[in-house]
């Protein structure tokens, strides 16, 4: 496929993370921290995120196979899931927490559950997203990834 | 106190819309320290300072930062994160006022809760996570202002 085509395909596929709600502010703020000493910068961020969070995850797994819950434990991995997940500006993924987060306040075991597997959802479709991406702007070549140039 | 000697940096600090950019020194003589036991914000703030020519350290915890200071290091600025293992960030803030040390300390964190709190331990500066270039920006502005 041509380059030109391939980048505008790109962009438009990069428009759609945000007008569909995958993602927010946050991650134009990574963006914009990458420049040519740093090309690669989101994608080493969302890797990152990918990575720490696969075990957060399994602890979470873990901890709500106990019985009873542990609500405050389960909301401390939580807060850190949620913390991380913000920072990437994974928006459904986010809201997910918050809602987890409600649940183990209100001590709703079924709640929490439900909406755990919901955020797994969420995360697995992010993270499909995103790696197909950031594969589809490697073959683009270097290229701007946000809409907005920095100089 | 700190002034610019030169225009050079203007250009630069009204790209990221400083205003008054006249009153701060040349970016790269400013030192910070990040204290944050996420390795995502590690990595992002680290960023976000080597991008406007700031020099910074991380450390993962309150006593981390404690102890980078007992080896004789100073730094303008430090980001505590208020949450963390070993020792958390309002601890750390107090202990490095008792130890004397008057850097701007801006807290960053999501814990609205505690924020008084923190602040009553001896910030300068308070930003809800996750930091953006412009809120770090509006930190520096203080560094000078008070300076």
């Amino acid at each position: 496929m041509e380059r030109n085509q391939m980048r505008r395909q790109l962009a438009l596929i990069r428009q759609s993370f945000f007008d569909q709600g995958f993602l927010d502010e946050q991650f134009i703020q990574l963006e914009e921290l990458q420049d040519d000493a740093n090309p690669n910068f989101v994608e080493e961020v969302v890797t990152l995120y990918y990575r720490d969070s696969s075990r957060l995850i399994l602890n979470i797994d873990q901890a709500l196979e106990r019985n009873p819950l542990d609500f405050n434990k389960l909301d401390n991995y939580m807060h850190q899931f949620k913390g991380s997940s913000t920072s990437i500006g994974a928006k459904k993924v986010k809201a997910e927490c918050t809602q987890f987060r409600e649940y183990c306040k209100a001590g709703n075991s079924e709640g929490c559950m439900r909406t755990f597997q919901q955020l797994k959802k969420e995360y697995a479709i992010l993270k499909r997203k995103l790696e197909a991406y950031f594969q589809q702007a490697r073959q683009a070549g270097p290229l701007e990834t946000a809409c907005r140039s920095r100089n | 106190m700190l002034k610019s000697q030169t225009g050079m940096e203007d250009g630069f600090l009204s790209s990221v819309g400083a205003e008054d950019s006249k009153m701060l020194e040349p970016p790269t003589k400013i030192t910070a320290l990040v204290v944050d036991d996420d390795t995502i914000n590690q990595m992002i703030h680290h960023r976000l300072l080597d991008n406007l020519g700031i020099r910074n350290q991380v450390v993962r915890n309150g006593k981390e930062a404690i102890d980078v200071h007992c080896s004789g290091k100073n730094f303008d600025l430090i980001l505590m994160d208020m949450e963390m293992p070993v020792m958390n960030g309002i601890e750390a803030t107090r202990k490095l006022r008792a130890m004397g040390i008057q850097s701007m300390i801006a807290g960053v964190s999501t814990n609205t809760r505690e924020r008084e709190n923190f602040m009553e331990a001896g910030l300068d500066d308070y930003q809800e996570k996750p930091l953006t270039t412009s809120k770090l920006v509006s930190i520096l502005h203080k560094v000078h202002k008070d300076g």
